[in-house]
């Protein structure tokens, strides 16, 4: 009894500690006043962030290069980790794969800076195109790692009867291979909505005359952070807890059915 | 009945004299229609790049300076925002974007000249420089003949203090911000070249200067000063003086009188010393791709309307007169946005440095001042740390062993 009361505790702290930053960024979304200190209750900064162009635009911006970018490289991601899957040449594949991890791994500085050196070198003149392939280079390796692990889970046999019960290799890839590796694409898609999202050094570099979100805010720090920042982050928080909400949710429901049917068959 | 007919009359009088006069205020700085729609239906778009929340943008119904313009003009705006001088310089010299009108500081306009990085601004297009334009703020000693800059904003660096903490006996110099009785509670510049502008004007040398000795002397005193500061910061000013988490700060007039509209206990000076004198200036890059229509941006930035609202919401100070007397009379009025000539006298702007005394500053900085110096609480939890981990790791090789034993047994 005492130790699940002590390890209660300890879990509500770390739960604090992680989410003490995001509770008071909410907090201080509904001040009425710039700063840190409680001044009262108002809607003030979602009504004002509404209005501010500039902030609406970023937000845009970067949702539009999140988009796009995450979707090219989920499917550029998917088709190298069926590529290397299905590579006979170990040495080769073991080479690839490291190769492929390299961006995830190097400073997120040197890619941004050797990205916009290279687009000097080549006159490309900084904007969407540029941001797009910046994001869609750091994003390929999550794609891919997630996807590589779901392969080899696949059960080769489930393959090959498909093919014996008269699919062809390309009916048989997509009702066999496709939905169980379907996971892993998702989360694939996600973890490079995410970083896309939330990279800072990387868009610096190279977005030229874009702003993304973050680069408005960066360039807050002489005069103040804005706390429509505050109001924006929060919608952003809010709207990405109810995602995961609403999946999880469908998640426990589908495993209850699953288990209920376990039940009616035995 | 008549006395009050009478009355009436005369406060109607009144009122009418009153608002014609307002009018005809209004109508002196009305908008020249002609010269504004030279670009209209012609789909012109010009890209402009400013400091972040240094525009007034229509938030708390002030004007919306930027949607203002494209009203009026029919020119398509692409505004974006920038942190500092130097992220300007390095975006523009590394071609990777280009810009038609930016605003950088007095000495980084010098610095862009230098390098040939602005255009020749045409002043036939920019009416208001000569008909606005306080004649002070014309030919200053980043762009002495005038040719590439119009100043935008203006200000001074000061020392903000607590009054509730802070002695009056103590206040008048820089050496506030050595002063030990206030350990831990003073705050610095987070970049060089105000941080070293400090100590220089201290050990009474001028803030331009590229004496390596100097330089060094400056250092030193800068980390001297170590001991005594709470942190080296830009932004977070605002809230830890308004919070009173620190007592004394270095930063900019205009934003003193933001802070002071949240904390009455706050005051701002002018050290004895002297200090720094900026302007932020309007320039045209050599990449301009529509010079005409970004002149005209300039030209608007110039009105006395517009530059009284940018003034309302920034509160740096405006160097156009008549738009001073647009603003917030108390601000308009307030010796710390508008010090006397007397103490102006005293101030020094920043120049360029050459490329070696930036050098020698940024290395000095680096290693001489911002190198912090961990605390012996930082290497005594550190320890603590490292011995829970130990002990945790014996713990489990006793209990594995134990097991092992146990095992053996059967």
């Amino acid at each position: 009894m005492k130790k699940s009361k002590l390890s209660g505790i300890y879990a509500a702290l770390i739960l604090l500690f992680l989410y003490a930053p995001i509770i008071i960024l909410i907090v201080f979304s509904f001040n009425s006043e710039k700063g840190y200190s409680w001044q009262g209750f108002s809607l003030k900064w979602y009504k004002e962030l509404f209005a501010n162009e500039l902030i609406i635009e970023s937000f845009y911006n970067t949702i539009i290069v999140a988009l796009i970018a995450s979707v090219f490289a989920t499917i550029l991601g998917a088709l190298a980790a069926l590529g290397v899957y299905s590579m006979k040449n170990k040495m080769a594949k073991g080479l690839i794969q490291n190769v492929t991890n390299l961006p995830l791994l190097n400073p997120e500085i040197v890619t941004g800076i050797s990205l916009m050196l290279l687009f000097a070198a080549m006159r490309f003149s900084g904007g969407w195109v540029t941001l797009i392939i910046a994001h869609i280079t750091f994003c390929v390796p999550s794609v891919f790692l997630s996807i590589l692990p779901k392969l080899r889970q696949i059960n080769k046999s489930l393959y090959e009867a498909a093919m014996d019960l008269g699919c062809s290799p390309a009916k048989a890839f997509q009702k066999v291979v496709i939905p169980e590796i379907m996971p892993g694409i998702i989360t694939g898609f996600l973890m490079a909505f995410t970083y896309s999202l939330d990279d800072f050094v990387i868009s610096y570099f190279t977005a030229g005359k874009l702003n993304t979100l973050p680069i408005t805010i960066y360039s807050m720090v002489k005069k103040r952070v804005s706390p429509e920042i505050n109001a924006l982050s929060t919608l952003l928080f809010a709207a990405v807890f109810i995602i995961l909400l609403v999946t999880n949710i469908r998640a426990i429901r589908k495993e209850k059915e699953l288990e209920r049917k376990r039940a009616a068959r035995s | 009945m008549k006395k009050i007919i009478s009355v009436f009359l005369v406060v109607l009088l009144f009122v009418c004299t009153l608002s014609v006069s307002a009018f005809a205020e209004e109508d002196a700085y009305a908008y020249d229609m002609e010269y504004y729609s030279k670009f209209k239906g012609q789909n012109v778009t010009i890209y402009v790049y400013n400091w972040g929340e240094y525009i007034s943008d229509g938030s708390d119904d002030s004007m919306d300076v930027v949607k203002e313009f494209e009203a009026l003009t029919g020119i398509n705006v692409e505004y974006t925002t920038f942190d500092s001088n130097e992220s300007l310089f390095a975006k523009l010299k590394s071609g990777s974007a280009s810009y038609d009108v930016i605003i950088p500081s007095d000495y980084m306009v010098s610095r862009l000249a230098d390098n040939g990085m602005l255009a020749k601004l045409d002043y036939a297009n920019i009416p208001n420089f000569d008909r606005y334009i306080d004649a002070e703020f014309k030919n200053p000693e980043y762009d002495a003949a005038n040719e590439y800059s119009v100043p935008y904003m203006w200000g001074t660096v000061g020392v903000i203090y607590n009054t509730k903490y802070v002695d009056e006996a103590d206040i008048g110099s820089w050496d506030l911000l050595w002063n030990e009785k206030y350990a831990g509670k003073i705050l610095m510049f987070d970049n060089s070249r105000d941080a070293f502008a400090i100590a220089l004007s201290k050990l009474g040398y001028s803030m331009n200067t590229t004496d390596a000795e100097e330089l060094k002397a400056a250092a030193a005193e800068l980390a001297k000063q170590g001991s005594v500061v709470q942190a080296y910061v830009m932004d977070q000013i605002f809230d830890k003086m308004v919070e009173e988490n620190a007592y004394v700060a270095p930063y900019y007039a205009g934003d003193y009188l933001t802070m002071a509209e949240d904390n009455e206990d706050l005051a701002f000076y002018i050290p004895k010393e002297g200090t720094n004198l900026f302007t932020d200036a309007m320039c045209i890059p050599s990449t301009c791709q529509n010079k005409a229509a970004a002149e005209m941006f300039i030209n608007f930035m110039c009105e006395p309307t517009v530059s009284a609202a940018n003034t309302d919401y920034i509160c740096y100070s405006t160097p156009i007169s008549a738009a001073k007397e647009l603003i917030d009379p108390e601000m308009a009025e307030s010796e710390i946005a508008y010090p006397s000539a007397e103490v102006l006298a005293k101030t020094e702007r920043y120049k360029n440095l050459s490329d070696e005394a930036n050098q020698l500053m940024d290395d000095l900085w680096i290693s001489g001042v911002r190198t912090n110096e961990l605390t012996p609480g930082f290497w005594i939890s550190l320890g603590v740390i490292c011995v829970l981990a130990l002990a945790a790791v014996f713990r489990n090789m006793y209990v594995k062993k134990k097991r092992m034993e146990a095992r053996m047994k059967y």
